[in-house]
């Protein structure tokens, strides 16, 4: 801001204690001012939350309609929020997502601001379809580092895997079973799913090509696997050797297989909006794809914007075309922030009622089709955002931040992820007050 | 016509497969490495990327666009109807034919507005549910058919830097900003050069651009004093500031928001008699670094003060980058309650990553002026280091993919950004710049 008269530095913005600056913003952001409003709701229409406890039981109410495999939700008490916010967050963190902050409540005392019903029908509308409770599927483990050049130790990945799942993470994409000719990074998918197989509380599912790699990893543990389609014909043959068609065929034999085990199927389907041959992809071809998946016993089908090139404009006639043929809640989304798109992709694609969203923590994964571009979105990111919207999750942004600075420490370069960037300088600068 | 560019562009299409395919996928086989890619064959390469980017029209009954209400039949009838209605500064609309999309490389999709995808016929029968087209066109139905960018990146972009600009650089970025089509180009600021030795030299830049035509130039003005500087120099429009957050102004401009408000009353008396248009920018209007969240009210009441005192237009900042959509739809609410929408711009910074998608929501609330600043110049004062202002080249390739009309020409602003980080010595702080960059370098190898 510009002046003719001196601007206080921010050195001398007054100094204000850490707990005084969580209670000014976090807490009152998330309870309601009953005293004010006499309702004592939150301000999107249908979405009472009075309480962490009620929060609370919302996600225990999801997870057993949604989630057969679902973890033992952490308990979440009015205590439990404010300790943690307040341990885990660090000094002076004036955190507008770090917990489910639930929706702003009108102060009274300008209300009359505040009356438009036509404006609040418009953006009720908005919000209307957004889910109460999103589910984040980390695949940094595997999708993030599979094409680092330095090999990551397999000790470094489980100790990654621990503390994604120890923020709350419910599933955590854990390895990959390829030919580590290919991948040699993920060579140590035995090793890594050896030592994270009784992990509890978290479902780690693992890529698995075709009814060898399916095996192998059945045999070293697995009880959740992945497999991986192309919505379109060329990326399928230049990546994978094979057409739609073949691809289809040998993932219905890793799909029996797994159905004789009870072992549950993810389907991904990349190249769901453009493809670096081809151009813009048809939606009616990726729901043909996604159908087939579907029809084959996948319980959840990944839609992949591999390379980020998907705006809301392309990504809304997509998931128009797969949701006529998908059910919703068997979707997910899968988008690459290489052009920064990829938070109001899913942002349109949770008004589209998605509640399913891939992302990396760190923002790990680059993208291999522009070198040096960025990737994966940051799961931090998203959790910045889906606790602006007052979206669960169920995720403990401090300790993801924590879980993404030890994998970017061990790579020696910083965070993919603008919140964990910025809430990592304001935590460096508040100790200099 | 349309066919011939295409095919004189071969090489530059071809520049677009990767000198190295890393596979994204795993697999027990052997994936093809790029140069295989490569034969794929120059005839596919033609009709996959024409395809993509021509809308198909040789296979629609109507010529129309996909989605609905946006009769869109050719883009010049498009630019021309929004020339005289929304942008009475507007300059001269660059003609954008069918056959200027033969300029952009093929798999870039956001660099024209063009990404409205139409089905295709062949399996069309998959793709014939009306209720689920009524869902989704709600969502885009409110966005406003072209947006004006006003582009900060002289001004909030380099106010902030270390080492001082030279007035040549500043100036030919400026130059360069104007070329690429953006309409408003905030360009410097009459500040006291002690508090902003950066923009010491705004004079410098107000005699040095002030013949260039068909953009407009706002300086900011902190008070009557700075507003005189300001025409003496030249300036044709200015802008002046007030915060939603009482402690803000205070720590930030020394007074009250109130006192602002008084003071800005003699800028907005002085500029009427002159003519001269007044923005009115809001700070802090989600969130302040010392207060916490900011009451949509006290955005709406600062909005209403400067709308009345004269002011063209409101811009909406989110200082400090922490309002998400759940926070920035409220406050817009309170807003547009007393402020015409047409009045509004918002300013995000993408300190936390969350600009595109305020912006998404403001587009959807019907908000058609938005602040960027190219390279996303400018970091955030309050969390060293972190980044501030949103990248204009990020804005331009979402609105290009909403089928936005923007007027600007993605190329030439990459362009720009380029050339200032060149000079900066630092890469780009967008994301689509970096991605575009990256993929023209792999074709330099090959």
């Amino acid at each position: 801001m510009s002046s003719l008269e001196e601007p206080l530095g921010l050195d001398k913005l007054p100094s204000l204690s850490t707990i005084d600056l969580l209670g000014r913003f976090s807490s009152s952001a998330c309870r309601p001012r009953g005293e004010d409003t006499g309702m004592g709701n939150c301000w999107i229409d249908g979405r009472s939350c009075s309480s962490s406890n009620s929060c609370h039981e919302d996600v225990e109410q999801n997870s057993r309609e949604a989630f057969t495999w679902r973890r033992k939700t952490r308990d979440m008490s009015p205590g439990d929020m404010s300790s943690r916010r307040t341990s885990s967050l660090g000094r002076n963190h004036i955190i507008y997502g770090s917990v489910c902050d639930s929706r702003y409540m009108p102060d009274n005392q300008y209300s009359s601001y505040c009356n438009d019903k036509g404006i609040r029908d418009m953006t009720d509308k908005f919000f209307k379809g957004i889910p109460k409770y999103v589910k984040i599927v980390e695949v940094g483990p595997r999708d993030g580092l599979q094409n680092e050049k330095n090999i990551v130790p397999t000790d470094v990945k489980v100790e990654l895997i621990h503390r994604l799942v120890s923020s709350g993470l419910s599933v955590v994409e854990a390895t990959s079973f390829v030919s580590p000719k290919w991948v040699p990074q993920l060579a140590d998918a035995k090793d890594v799913m050896e030592a994270v197989r009784d992990v509890e509380g978290a479902r780690l599912p693992v890529l698995t090509p075709n009814l060898k790699g399916f095996e192998v990893a059945v045999a070293a543990g697995a009880k959740e696997v992945a497999i991986f389609a192309s919505a379109s014909e060329s990326f399928s043959k230049s990546n994978i050797n094979c057409s739609i068609e073949e691809s289809l065929t040998r993932y219905r034999a890793v799909a029996h297989a797994a159905r004789k085990l009870s072992i549950p199927v993810r389907g991904y389907v990349s190249c769901a909006v453009g493809c670096p041959v081809e151009g813009a992809i048809p939606p009616s071809k990726v729901a043909y794809v996604a159908k087939e998946l579907y029809d084959m016993g996948c319980f959840e089908i990944s839609l992949g914007d591999t390379i980020g090139v998907g705006t809301p404009g392309t990504v809304l006639p997509m998931l128009e075309a797969v949701m006529a043929v998908v059910p919703a809640e068997k979707l997910a989304v899968h988008f690459h922030d290489t052009y920064g798109q990829s938070l109001p992709n899913i942002l349109v694609s949770l008004q589209m009622g998605i509640s399913t969203v891939d992302s990396s923590v760190a923002g790990l994964g680059g993208c291999p089709y522009a070198k040096g571009a960025s990737g994966n979105v940051p799961t931090e990111d998203v959790v910045y955002m889906l606790n602006g919207l007052g979206v669960k999750t169920n995720v403990d942004l401090g300790k993801l931040l924590l879980a993404g600075e030890f994998i970017s420490k061990h790579l020696g370069r910083p965070s993919g992820s603008k919140t964990a960037i910025a809430l990592s300088r304001v935590t460096a600068d508040s100790s200099k007050i | 016509m349309l066919a011939a560019k295409p095919l004189c562009r071969i090489s530059r299409w071809r520049s677009f497969f990767p000198l190295t395919f890393v596979p994204l996928v795993s697999s027990l086989e052997v994936p093809l490495v790029s140069d295989e890619l490569l034969s794929i064959g120059v005839d596919k390469l033609q009709k996959s990327c024409i395809g993509a980017f021509m809308g198909r029209a040789n296979e629609m009954d109507t010529g129309n666009l996909w989605f609905e209400g946006r009769s869109r039949c050719s883009f010049k009838s498009r630019n021309d109807e929004n020339t005289s209605e929304a942008f009475p500064w507007r300059r001269q609309i660059k003609s954008v034919s069918l056959g200027h999309f033969s300029n952009q490389p093929p798999g870039v999709f956001g660099t024209l507005s063009d990404a409205v995808y139409v089905p295709d016929r062949h399996y069309s029968s998959q793709y014939n549910d009306n209720c689920i087209r009524d869902v989704k066109n709600k969502f885009l139905r409110t966005i406003p058919g072209s947006v004006k960018i006003v582009e900060v990146g002289p001004r909030d972009g380099l106010q902030n830097e270390k080492e001082i600009v030279p007035t040549a650089v500043k100036v030919e970025l400026i130059k360069m900003l104007v070329s690429s089509g953006l309409p408003v180009v905030e360009a410097t600021s009459f500040v006291s050069p002690k508090w902003v030795p950066q923009l010491a030299d705004a004079k410098d830049v107000i005699e040095a651009i002030r013949s260039v035509e068909g953009t407009r130039f706002p300086v900011l003005t902190p008070n009557l004093k700075g507003f005189e500087a300001a025409v003496a120099a030249g300036a044709k429009e200015v802008a002046i500031f007030a915060a939603a957050s009482e402690s803000f102004s205070r720590s930030n401009i020394n007074c009250s928001i109130e006192d602002s408000l008084s003071r800005y009353h003699d800028v907005a008396l002085a500029a009427r008699k002159l003519s001269i248009p007044v923005r009115g920018y809001i700070s802090c209007v989600v969130g302040c670094p010392v207060e916490g969240a900011v009451p949509p009210s006290k955005v709406a009441y600062v909005a209403k003060e400067l709308f009345d005192m004269g002011c063209s237009e409101i811009s909406l900042g989110d200082t400090i980058g922490v309002g998400t959509p759940g926070a920035v739809i409220p406050m817009l609410e309170a807003v547009i309650d007393v402020v015409p929408v047409e009045k509004l711009a918002v300013h995000f910074h993408d300190t936390y990553g969350q600009a595109l998608s305020n912006i998404l929501v403001s587009l959807q609330m019907g908000i058609s002026t938005v602040d960027s600043s190219v390279s996303g110049l400018g970091g955030c004062p309050y969390a060293k280091g972190a980044s501030g202002n949103v990248a204009t080249e990020d804005v331009i390739y979402m609105l290009n993919g909403l089928g936005i009309q923007t007027n600007v020409d993605l190329g030439k602003l990459m362009l720009a950004g380029d050339f200032i980080c060149k000079h900066l010595g630092r890469s780009s702080g967008s994301k689509t710049a970096i991605a575009l960059s990256r993929i023209k370098t792999h074709a330099s190898k090959l």
